[in-house]
């Protein structure tokens, strides 16, 4: 993991999450201690029901811890509130999920435009470094269609794109590729190697597949709500 | 960007849009149609009245200046003294009878005297008052009841042979021989009221002065007056009536677009999770159902404001002499303001829920 630096963009210590559903609490995540340094790319590994998500959605601010520290690009998620929440999923943290979900009724720009926009930054024109991601992401001659008119690889680029827009410290990718096929999932995983690479893009990736996995720096693996594993992998 | 959100939101989904607007624009349309109905008929009623080409109006004891236009019972000699007044050149008087189930009633004229007043009346159809069952109908009533010169028709209980049909804009919409609406109405040698010319309008004034003076007991007004009078504010009961539409404007705007928003939320659920996942606040969320509000609000005004349009043209086809409908351009921002009032408050709750949406739960949805 040569590009990774040293300090820790994610600091995790003792995360636990209790979700109370009717009368019975379910204990998604029982303890759980991390640490992720800036430019890692770090894919999560575990069945469902492991804790994955759960700790995608902590990490990213879409739901609070029930206890335990979250430190993220400096924030403690721990200690804010709904606000504190949004707004690191405003400036630090974007996510990619299998779904793509990109708004419908937008076209790929406008899709991207949002994502800017509700971060605050201006919404045009592009910064050359962004259209360099564009460029790199392939899409830059399907900015004007609309989800429905593209292909699933197609939608999930603008949905990196989308990501990337808001120049977040982490990228977090909920099964990126669950929804491709093998061509487009190849292409999107090493699309995801390439921004890891060339930006130091820090990234956590979820995923069942053994290959997928691979094109991270390191693979951890969950089971029960714990992490049961982590497993340093080749250089990419 | 926020702008293009709602429009694009609006684009996406044009049924829903549509009937959202069409539902919007009902209200709309009954409170134009309503107030342009108010002022019609007084706008008509006013028109009719300058048609008589009188300066004066003399009217029996205890009657009011718009009210009571049917009652019978001003001695009808007084147009044989009134007639003796310096700078009166012309009188003459009227008696109506109300058409029951309408506003609208039957006149009883002295063409003679009628027509120093106001000019002879212009024959569409037919010719004047010959017979005592004879009627005079004006276009509008003609073509509202679909009767022409010569045939028969029914008003007072009465069948009577139309003898003409006359352009509209004098006093009436029908018209008989004063003796026999006396007869009819059992109000011999009574009228409504009196209608007076001077030699110089310039002297209006200062006649009344002199009538008021002499003829105490009387109600005596200038037409100028009179068609001051012919405002909605002047009736109170109407003012209510078209308050109260406005409210139940307020709340049919509220729920029909309460149920629009509700719906709209549960479909895009989905969509308020992604933005709540790219970072949106609370506040940008509801401020887009706010806004989408807003517009679905002021679509729904213009629609409203075509369909009373629509309205008019359909009333003027269907009941012209009953129901003249005016197009009253200073009630559209009120109109709007009540629909739109309408759509931000019943957005409000469809907003708050998908505020309180559960990202994690939001984004699940399907």
């Amino acid at each position: 993991m040569s590009s990774a630096s040293a300090a820790p963009i994610i600091h995790i210590r003792g995360l636990r999450k209790i979700y109370r559903t009717g009368r019975v609490d379910v204990e998604a995540l029982r303890g759980v201690d991390l640490d992720v340094p800036a430019g890692e790319f770090l894919s999560i590994v575990g069945p469902s029901g492991s804790g994955k998500s759960t700790l995608f959605h902590i990490i990213g601010g879409l739901t609070p811890p029930t206890e335990g520290e979250v430190i993220v690009a400096g924030r403690d998620v721990s200690a804010v509130g709904d606000a504190g929440r949004t707004e690191l999923r405003r400036k630090y943290v974007s996510f990619v999920f299998q779904k793509f979900n990109l708004l419908p009724n937008l076209t790929a720009l406008d899709n991207i435009r949002t994502a800017l926009f509700i971060s605050g930054l201006p919404t045009r024109p592009f910064d050359d470094s962004f259209r360099n991601i564009l460029e790199l992401l392939g899409i830059s001659d399907r900015l004007r269609h609309k989800p429905a008119e593209m292909s699933g690889g197609e939608q999930q680029r603008v949905a990196i794109a989308r990501a990337l827009a808001s120049q977040p410290s982490i990228l977090l990718a909920d099964e990126p590729t669950g929804n491709l096929d093998s061509r487009n999932s190849l292409a999107v995983l090493e699309i995801l190697r390439d921004l890891n690479s060339r930006l130091k893009q820090t990234i956590l990736m979820i995923t069942h597949n053994t290959d997928a996995a691979a094109f991270g720096h390191r693979k951890m693996h969950m089971r029960d709500g714990r992490i049961v594993e982590t497993q340093t992998l080749k250089a990419n | 960007m926020r702008f293009r959100l709602v429009w694009e939101n609006i684009r996406f989904r044009p049924v829903r849009t549509l009937l959202s607007m069409l539902l919007i624009a009902v209200p709309v349309m009954l409170i134009l149609t309503l107030v342009g109905l108010s002022h019609g008929f007084f706008q008509d009623s006013e028109r009719r009245a300058r048609g008589v080409g009188a300066d004066i109006l003399f009217r029996p004891p205890g009657t009011s200046i718009i009210g009571s236009f049917s009652s019978i019972t001003l001695p009808e000699r007084f147009v044989d003294k009134l007639a003796t007044e310096p700078h009166v050149t012309a009188v003459t008087a009227v008696a109506n009878e109300p058409i029951g189930g309408t506003f609208d009633t039957v006149t009883g004229i002295d063409p003679a005297s009628f027509a120093r007043l106001s000019g002879p009346f212009v024959y569409l159809e037919g010719h004047g008052l010959q017979k005592p069952d004879d009627i005079l109908l004006d276009q509008y009533y003609a073509n509202q009841r679909g009767v022409h010169a010569a045939q028969k028709m029914k008003v007072l209980n009465r069948e009577w042979n139309v003898a003409g049909v006359v352009e509209p804009g004098k006093l009436a919409h029908l018209f008989v021989s004063l003796p026999v609406l006396q007869d009819l109405a059992s109000s011999s040698g009574k009228v409504s009221q009196i209608y007076i010319k001077l030699d110089n309008p310039a002297n209006t004034q200062m006649v009344i002065d002199h009538f008021r003076e002499k003829y105490k007991d009387y109600p005596v007004y200038s037409m100028a007056e009179l068609a001051s009078y012919y405002q909605v504010s002047n009736i109170p009961l109407l003012q209510g009536f078209i308050d109260a539409v406005l409210g139940m404007g307020v709340l049919f705007g509220f729920f029909v677009v309460a149920l629009s928003m509700y719906m709209a939320v549960l479909q895009r659920t989905r969509e308020f999770g992604i933005l709540k996942s790219l970072g949106a606040s609370k506040g940008f969320v509801i401020g887009l159902i706010l806004l989408e509000a807003f517009g679905l609000g002021l679509g729904g005004t213009f629609v409203g404001i075509g369909l009373s349009f629509f309205t008019k043209w359909l009333m003027h086809l269907v009941m012209p002499a009953s129901l003249p409908q005016a197009i009253v351009i200073s009630w559209w921002p009120i109109a709007g303001a009540v629909a739109m009032g309408a759509a931000i408050l019943g957005a409000v709750y469809p907003g708050l829920i998908a505020v309180r949406q559960d990202p994690i739960e939001a984004l699940a949805y399907e």
